[in-house]
C-alpha cells in the first residue's frame, strides 16, 4: 500500500505537542509550489522534564534514519536537516554510522543557550538560516514556505520513527513517556497512546504513596492535575512529571515557571517581552497583586504571538485551579 | 481577483483575499489601532494592538496578519479585545520614557495619541528603560533607546527603504536593544568603523518611528536662542526647501499636499526671521550648473554617467560604501548649498551687509541636510554656509510652540532677489525633479532651439527604478531614476548602461524626506508630489534656464570670480 494512504489509515499525528495530521502535512508539502523541498526533523527537544527524542536517537537510530530516509524518497526532498539539542552531540557518531553519500542529511546542533524557543518551528527555521532566533508571521506555513522560502516538511523526532514503524506495518499506537520528578521509576517508557496518566502510572510502577499532584506535558507548559484527575490522558510532548505536597512550595512553583518563561522571552512581542518581565517583577514585590498578576497571564494565552507565550497560561490557571484553590487570594 | 464578503463588527465588507484584515478595517474607516504596523513596510505583529476576536479561532488575532477569507466574521471591540489591548498598550507605554515637553515628535507621536485616546494608566507599571543609551549620528539623526517600543520599524526602514544595514537588534527578550552595527564589539567605534556599516543620515528610521526614539537631533532651542539675541545689525534668514512648503500644512492638519507657501512665510516672520529665501531659486542655478556639466561630458567624452549629487544621504553613501563611483557625482553643490551661497555672496552684497552679520537657517524636508550644511568641503572662505538646519518637524514645533496658529495666517510673499523661481525648481522635492529639470535645460542648449516638449512624464512617479531613453540631436539620452537608495541595487552592476542618472535616498525624494511629517505613506507622498507638479504647470516659466534673476546671480559670482567656489565642490572616501 501507498504510504500516504498508511499514514492516513493509522490516523498518525505529529509528536511535537501540537498532534498535527502527519498526511495533511504531506498532503500541503507534496502539494506545494517550488523545485525543491526539504526535510528537517525537531529534536530541539528544549521542554524541561522530556526526554523522549533522546531515548529514541539513543536505542532507535537505525530506525530514525531509515524514517528519514523513507520520507526524503517519498517527498522527493533534496535534503534533510536533523536539528538536535547541543546534548545529543554525544550521539554523533553513532548517528553518522547510518548516514551516507547516498542521501543529503545534516545535522546540526543548537547552540546551548538557544533556550525553549528554539524548537518553536518557525524559529528554528530561523536559526538554520543564521536568523535572529523568533519566531515568524505565519502564513506562509513551512509547508508552503519554510527553510530558505522552500516547502518544507517538519516533523518531531518521535513522529519520524513513527512513520518508520507505519512504513513496515509495525506501528502500535505507543507512545513515549517521560515520567520524572518524584518517582522510583523515572525514565522513558513506550506504552499505548490512550493509557490514562494513572494507568501509566502504575504499569510503570510510579504511582506515589504520598500526596502529590501532576504535570503532564512537559514541566514547563504542562497542565497540572490533582491526584484525583488522573484519567485523562497525557498531553503534548508526554511528559509526566510528580510533585509531593510536602517537598513544593505554591510561590516557589509559579516563580520557576515566570522564570522560566522570562528567560526564554525572545523579544518580539509586547505580550510576552513585556508581560513576562513584569510578571516577574511583581512576584518580588512583598505585597503581590493577584488580580493584574492574572491579568497579564490572560493576556499571554489570549495575544502572543507564537505558542511558547500562550503556553504559559496552562500551567499558572490549572495550578491555582487544581492543586491549590486555597492559593488564589481574592480572584 | 475573487471577491468576497466579510463582516467586521456586523457591517458586510467586500474583499479579497489579498487583504489584511487591518487594511480592510482602515479602508472602511474602522478603527484598529497599532504601533508596529507600517505600510511602507512588512508586517511584523510584534505590537499586539491591532487585536481583534475571529469566529471560530480561540486566540485573538492580529489584523495586521490575517488575510481575509469568505464568510469571516471579525469583531474590533470585544471586551476581550478591549482587555489586551490596553494591556498591551500599557505595557508599550511603560517601555518609553516621557520627553513630550520638549520632544519634536510630540506633535505626531502615536503613542501618545493612543494613551490619551484609550485613557492608559501610566502609573501601573514603572519605566524599565531609564538606563538606555542614546546613539547620535554625526549631527543628523539619534535613536534615544530610553524611548524604544521594540517596534523594529527603524531596522526594517533602515535595511528594506535605503539598503543601508546599519541598524541591528542586539540582545534578548527585555534586554533587546537596537545598536548601530559594529557595537557589539566592546571597541564600538573602532569596530563599527572596521566592520563597514556607517549611517547615511537619510532618518528614515524617524520618518517610521511610532514614537520619536529614532529622531533628528533638533536645534530648536539654538535658532531660538539667536532669534532671541539677535543684534540690530545682524540679518537672520530662512531658507525654505521646494518641498516643505506642500508637507508642513500636514502638522497643522490640513490635508497633504496642502501648499502653504504664503502662510509659512508669514510664521517665519512672525518667529523674527528678517527675511525668507526660496531655495527653488537654487534648485534653478543647481539645474542650470548641471545641465552645463551634462552637456560637457557628452561634447567632451569625459566619464559618464553623470550622478546627482542633491541628496546628501546619496552622497554620503558613496563617499562611504562605493568610492570607486564619486568620479561620476556632478561637481554642482545642491540647491541648499546654492542657495546660501548666493545669501552670503550676492545678497549679501545687494543688501549692503557683511557676510558675517548674516545668520541662515535652512528649512528642510531632510536629516541628511543637517550634516551636509557642515560638510568641510562646502564652506566658503572657510566658514560654513549655513548656520542651523531645521527639519518640517522641527519647523512646525517651533512654530506650535510659539503659540502661532498656522491655518489662520494671512499670506506674505518672499519678495527679495532670491525668491523668483521656474516650475522646473519647484519639482525638485518629487522623485525625477532633478532629472526632469536639468533635461528641460540641457535640452535647450542642445538643440539651441525653443523646445516644445516640457513634460517628461517618463520621469515622473512612484515606481522604485525609473528608466527612459531620450533623443537628443544626434543620439539617445539613456536615463535611470532611482527612488529610494534600496533600488540603486538594481542598477549598480550596470550603471554604464546610462547618460544621466538621479538617485534620491527617500521613497518619493524629498516629499518623503526622513524630516517630512508623520506619518507617511504612499497615499500622503503622492498628494505632495502632485501638489509640486501643479506649481509647475501653473508656472509660466517652467525651465531653469529662464529664471533671468538666477542668471543675473550667476552673473554677479562670476564677475567676482567666485563661482567655482559657490557653485562646485569635491567628494572623497570617507574612511571605512
Amino acid at each position: 500500500m501507498d504510504l500516504l494512504k498508511k499514514v492516513k489509515n493509522n490516523n498518525l499525528k505529529g509528536r511535537g505537542g501540537a498532534g498535527f495530521p502527519v498526511h495533511d502535512k504531506w498532503s500541503l508539502v507534496i502539494k506545494a509550489k517550488g523545485r525543491e523541498k526539504y526535510l528537517i526533523v525537531n529534536g530541539a527537544e528544549g521542554e524541561p522534564g522530556v526526554k523522549k527524542d533522546e531515548y529514541i536517537i539513543k536505542h532507535y537510530t537505525e530506525e530514525l534514519l531509515s524514517g528519514i530516509k523513507i520520507i526524503l524518497d517519498y517527498i522527493k526532498a533534496k535534503k534533510c536537516i536533523l536539528f538536535l539539542n547541543h546534548n545529543y552531540i554525544k550521539y554523533d557518531e553513532k548517528i553518522k554510522k547510518y548516514i551516507d553519500s547516498s542521501y543529503n542529511i545534516e545535522i546540526v546542533y543548537k547552540e546551548k543557550n538557544a533556550g525553549y524557543i528554539a524548537g518553536e518551528e518557525s524559529t528554528m527555521l530561523n536559526i538554520l538560516e543564521g536568523k535572529r532566533s523568533e519566531p515568524r508571521i505565519r502564513p506562509p506555513f513551512p509547508t508552503e514556505s519554510g527553510y530558505k522560502g522552500s516547502p518544507t516538511l517538519i516533523h518531531n523526532i518521535e513522529t519520524i520513527y513513527n512513520i518508520y514503524l507505519v512504513s513496515c506495518s509495525q506501528y502500535k499506537k505507543n507512545r513515549f513517556y517521560t515520567i520524572n520528578g518524584e518517582v522510583k521509576n523515572p525514565g522513558v517508557y513506550n506504552l499505548p497512546a490512550n493509557y490514562s496518566i494513572a494507568r501509566i502510572l502504575e504499569e510503570t510502577n510510579n504511582l506515589p504513596l504520598f500526596k502529590f499532584f501532576v504535570q503532564h506535558g512537559g514541566q514547563a507548559s504542562g497542565e497540572m492535575l490533582n491526584s484525583s484527575q488522573l484519567e485523562k490522558k497525557v498531553s503534548g510532548s508526554g511528559a509526566i512529571t510528580i510533585y509531593s505536597y510536602k517537598n513544593n512550595n505554591d510561590y516557589e512553583l509559579i516563580k520557576r515557571l515566570i522564570n522560566f518563561y522570562f528567560n526564554s522571552s525572545c523579544g518580539k512581542c509586547t505580550p510576552c517581552r513585556e508581560g513576562t518581565y513584569r510578571l516577574k517583577e511583581m512576584l518580588s514585590k512583598e505585597k503581590m497583586d493577584w488580580k493584574h498578576f492574572l491579568e497579564l497571564i490572560d493576556n499571554l494565552e489570549n495575544s502572543s504571538f507564537c505558542a511558547l507565550g500562550s503556553s504559559l497560561a496552562l500551567p499558572i490557571k490549572s495550578y491555582i485551579k487544581n492543586i491549590n484553590p486555597k492559593f488564589k487570594p481574592e480572584l | 481577483m475573487k471577491k468576497f464578503y466579510i463582516k467586521i463588527n456586523n457591517k458586510k465588507i467586500l474583499c479579497s483575499e489579498r487583504d489584511s484584515i487591518l487594511n480592510v478595517a482602515r479602508k472602511n474607516k474602522i478603527d484598529i489601532p497599532s504601533l508596529c504596523y507600517h505600510p511602507d513596510l512588512p508586517v511584523k505583529g510584534n505590537c499586539g494592538l491591532c487585536l481583534v476576536e475571529i469566529k471560530g479561532a480561540k486566540k485573538l488575532l492580529r489584523a495586521c496578519s490575517v488575510k481575509a477569507k469568505a464568510g469571516m466574521e471579525v469583531k474590533t471591540n470585544t471586551a476581550k479585545v478591549v482587555k489586551s489591548r490596553n494591556l498591551n498598550l500599557e505595557l508599550l507605554y511603560a517601555e518609553h520614557i516621557n520627553k513630550c515637553s520638549t520632544c519634536v515628535n510630540s506633535i505626531d507621536c502615536q503613542l501618545l495619541k493612543l494613551a490619551r485616546k484609550y485613557k492608559i494608566n501610566a502609573s501601573n507599571f514603572p519605566k524599565r528603560k531609564t538606563e538606555r543609551k542614546t546613539y547620535k549620528f554625526a549631527n543628523a539623526v539619534e535613536i534615544d533607546g530610553s524611548q524604544c517600543i521594540d517596534c523594529r520599524s527603524c531596522i526594517d526602514s533602515c535595511q528594506l527603504l535605503s539598503g543601508i544595514k546599519h541598524l541591528e537588534l542586539k540582545g534578548k527578550g527585555v534586554k533587546q536593544e537596537i545598536v548601530p552595527k559594529g557595537q557589539k564589539d566592546k571597541l564600538s567605534g573602532l569596530a563599527a568603523k572596521k566592520k563597514g556599516f556607517a549611517c547615511i543620515y537619510c532618518g528614515q528610521c524617524a520618518l517610521h518611528c511610532p514614537v520619536g526614539a529614532a529622531q533628528e537631533q533638533d536645534q530648536i532651542s539654538e535658532v531660538e536662542t539667536a532669534l532671541k539675541n539677535k543684534n540690530e545689525d545682524e540679518l537672520i534668514v530662512a531658507q525654505i526647501a521646494p518641498s516643505v512648503r506642500v508637507s508642513i500644512g500636514e502638522e497643522f492638519g490640513l490635508k497633504p499636499g496642502t501648499l502653504v507657501t504664503g502662510k509659512l512665510v508669514t510664521a517665519l516672520k512672525k518667529l523674527g526671521f528678517d527675511a525668507v529665501i526660496d531655495v527653488n531659486f537654487g534648485a534653478d542655478t543647481t539645474t542650470m550648473v548641471e545641465a552645463q556639466e551634462l552637456i560637457d561630458r557628452i561634447k567632451n567624452k569625459k566619464p559618464l554617467p553623470l550622478l546627482t549629487s542633491c541628496c546628501p544621504a546619496w552622497v554620503r553613501y558613496l563617499e562611504y560604501y562605493q568610492p570607486e563611483l564619486i568620479k561620476y557625482l556632478t561637481s554642482s553643490r545642491s540647491p541648499q548649498m546654492h542657495t546660501a551661497g548666493l545669501i552670503k555672496t550676492y545678497f549679501a552684497k545687494r543688501n549692503n551687509i557683511s557676510p558675517d552679520k548674516i545668520k541662515v537657517v535652512s528649512i528642510m524636508p531632510c536629516t541628511a541636510k543637517k550634516y551636509e550644511a557642515t560638510r568641510k568641503e562646502l564652506r566658503f572662505n572657510n566658514k560654513d554656509l549655513i548656520d542651523f538646519v531645521l527639519t518640517t518637524r522641527e519647523t512646525a514645533f517651533l512654530i506650535a510652540k510659539n503659540k502661532i496658529k498656522f491655518n489662520a495666517l494671512k499670506n506674505s510673499s518672499m519678495n527679495n532677489i532670491l525668491s523668483e523661481h521656474t516650475g522646473a525648481a519647484a519639482i525638485y522635492g518629487s522623485s525625477g525633479g532633478v532629472m526632469e529639470s536639468a533635461i528641460r535645460t540641457a535640452l535647450h542648449i542642445l538643440e539651441n532651439k525653443k523646445l516644445p516638449k516640457i513634460d517628461f512624464k517618463e520621469c515622473r512617479g512612484m515606481k522604485g527604478l525609473k528608466e527612459a531613453s531620450i533623443k537628443i540631436k544626434n543620439r539617445k539620452l539613456n536615463i535611470a531614476i532611482v527612488n529610494g537608495l534600496a533600488n540603486f541595487q538594481k542598477i549598480v552592476d550596470h550603471i554604464q548602461k546610462y547618460d544621466y542618472i538621479e538617485v534620491m535616498t527617500c521613497p518619493g525624494g524629498c516629499i518623503g524626506g526622513g524630516g517630512q511629517p508623520i506619518p507617511t505613506n504612499s497615499d500622503i507622498r503622492e498628494a505632495r508630489m502632485k501638489a509640486l507638479y501643479n506649481i509647475d504647470s501653473k508656472k509660466k516659466l517652467r525651465k531653469a534656464h529662464e529664471n533671468t534673476y538666477a542668471l543675473k546671480a550667476l552673473h554677479y559670482l562670476e564677475s567676482q570670480k567666485i563661482d567655482k567656489q559657490i557653485l562646485h565642490t569635491t567628494y572623497s572616501e570617507k574612511k571605512k
